[in-house]
């Protein structure tokens, strides 16, 4: 049987089978939104921390709503008004966490590399809620369930991530997950927004977005990060629109059943247009639900750790 | 190391134990009304779903059944080393003010009923639960008995009892195994 590492680094280090196990788990925990009562004992005595360096709504919430719903005691450390702004190191910070008796730590940070250097550190499960440009393996995991929910499959479909390739660690972990449950996975922008090497990952890399939305099955469209477009990457706003923007014209050139995907939070206007951010086809609001599924196989998964493998009636 | 030790059913006793556990099921609930089975997976789900069918022939009624996972609520998450998989619980109608038979294989130490209890109470209000069980090996650790019992079958702590079904195992019977090991005493 599948079983998972101590920690959720990244999807590159998953095998197939360790990703089914998480999306099986994950549509176990889904049911539990529909019932009146949204709370199972299952992690009761285990102690979560959220160590977000980074600012996040979603996630954040969402980890603190999956480990809400199944019982454990959730602790956030907000990083500016811990001892981490009076110069405490990272790996201080952490040992500190753990002494208190903290089984698993989610962190977000800018710098790639900071979960698997938490992760050396402590004896605590870790999960990785972002780290830089590198992987968001829960966005990841909840993208392959959103799509397998939908098209009821992963292997053999046409999946395109449109955007910034480069600075995007949800588009990393898509493109990590896809290719390992079998789907052929191209990604679109333009070209100073496509990482070197990209291409030995299996994906085929396009810079015309409605030749590659013809044979799609599914677009995953990433944000455009204001924040990190220092450099002209691209002319302008408008440009990109035009040229990379999803918007209703394409999607009636596109399949029918064509799923749409975005992250969030969108820049309505400029990769997505708000039509078709609220058109029956896309899934943006699901995904947000499917995250807390996800999250609660994750924290699961992880912290049911022991030595007994059979059910004594 | 296991050693198959005797088999104390085959497929013609657990049909006739589960045909009389269907008779006593109706008589003690005075007919089938708001009766809903639900069996605990793994085998406790096609056992429900035998004795809706024998129901279904001697009260011509077809009962709903569901198939209940405990597994969030197991409290012995800590002591176990791959994480048992988690299925889906289904209940095909509400349960508020039904009357619940909750069925398994295996009444042991009681703790898996327990988790049953507590699922069911955390899905609504049933009138009433019931337990139906095709055998009862004893050792209970919790005030737990059953209401409908296949078979009592005296074992030693040593002993594990298997429930075979032809759903899931192919074949039909129950046998009892002995554990060259000493017992467990973490359980």
């Amino acid at each position: 049987m599948a079983k998972l590492p101590k920690d959720l680094l990244g999807l590159r280090e998953l095998n197939a089978e360790q990703i089914q196990l998480i999306l099986d788990t994950a549509t176990a925990c889904k049911d539990i939104f529909s019932r009146d009562l949204k709370k199972v004992p299952t992690l009761r005595g285990k102690t979560v921390v959220t160590l977000f360096f980074e600012p996040s709504t979603r996630t954040r919430t969402s980890f603190e709503i999956a480990g809400k719903w199944m019982s454990a005691d959730l602790v956030n450390l907000t990083v500016s008004s811990s001892s981490v702004a009076k110069g405490e190191s990272f790996v201080d910070t952490a040992r500190t966490l753990e002494a208190m008796g903290v089984d698993l730590i989610i962190i977000r940070h800018s710098l790639g590399g900071t979960p698997r250097l938490l992760a050396d550190s402590v004896a605590a499960h870790v999960i990785n809620a972002g780290d830089g440009a590198h992987e968001h393996p829960t966005q990841g995991l909840l993208d392959l369930y959103s799509i397998r929910e939908k098209k009821g499959r992963i292997a053999g479909l046409n999946v395109v991530i449109v955007g910034d390739i480069l600075h995007s660690r949800v588009a990393k972990s898509n493109i990590y997950g896809l290719t390992k449950l079998g789907a052929k996975v191209t990604v679109v922008a333009p070209p100073t927004l496509i990482p070197k090497g990209i291409g030995e990952f299996g994906v085929t890399i396009e810079t015309d977005l409605d030749k590659a939305l013809r044979d799609a099955d599914v677009v995953n469209i990433l944000r455009i990060q204001l924040e990190r477009q220092t450099k002209a990457y691209f002319p302008t706003l408008r440009e990109y629109s035009k040229l990379f923007g999803v918007n209703l014209s394409r999607l009636r050139q596109a399949r029918p059943d064509l799923l749409v995907m975005h992250p969030g939070p969108a820049n309505l206007g400029v990769e997505i247009s708000e039509e078709v951010s609220v058109h029956d086809q896309s899934v943006i609001t699901e995904q947000v639900t499917n995250g807390v599924a996800v999250r609660m196989a994750l924290l699961y998964l992880l912290t049911g750790g022991g030595n007994k493998d059979e059910i004594l009636h | 190391m296991l050693k198959i030790k005797a088999q104390v059913m085959d497929e013609e006793n657990i049909r006739r134990a589960l045909y009389r556990l269907s008779h006593e099921i109706t008589e003690r609930n005075k007919g089938t009304d708001d009766l809903i089975l639900v069996g605990i997976r793994t085998r406790g789900v096609p056992l429900a779903n035998r004795l809706a069918e024998f129901i279904r022939e001697h009260e011509g009624v077809s009962l709903p059944v569901g198939m209940l996972d405990i597994t969030f609520y197991r409290d012995d998450l800590s002591l176990i080393s791959s994480q048992p998989v988690l299925h889906r619980t289904e209940i095909p109608v509400k349960i508020n003010n039904k009357k619940i038979i909750l069925i398994d294989d295996v009444l042991f130490t009681g703790r898996t009923v327990r988790a049953a209890l507590d699922a069911l109470m955390d899905l609504g209000r049933a009138s009433c639960i019931q337990l139906g069980v095709l055998i009862d090996r004893g050792h209970r650790e919790l005030p737990i008995r059953a209401d409908y019992v296949g078979k009592n079958v005296p074992t030693s702590t040593r002993e594990v009892v298997h429930v075979k079904l032809k759903e899931s195992d192919g074949e039909d019977c129950v046998v009892i195994s002995e554990n060259d090991a000493p017992p467990d005493e973490s359980l």
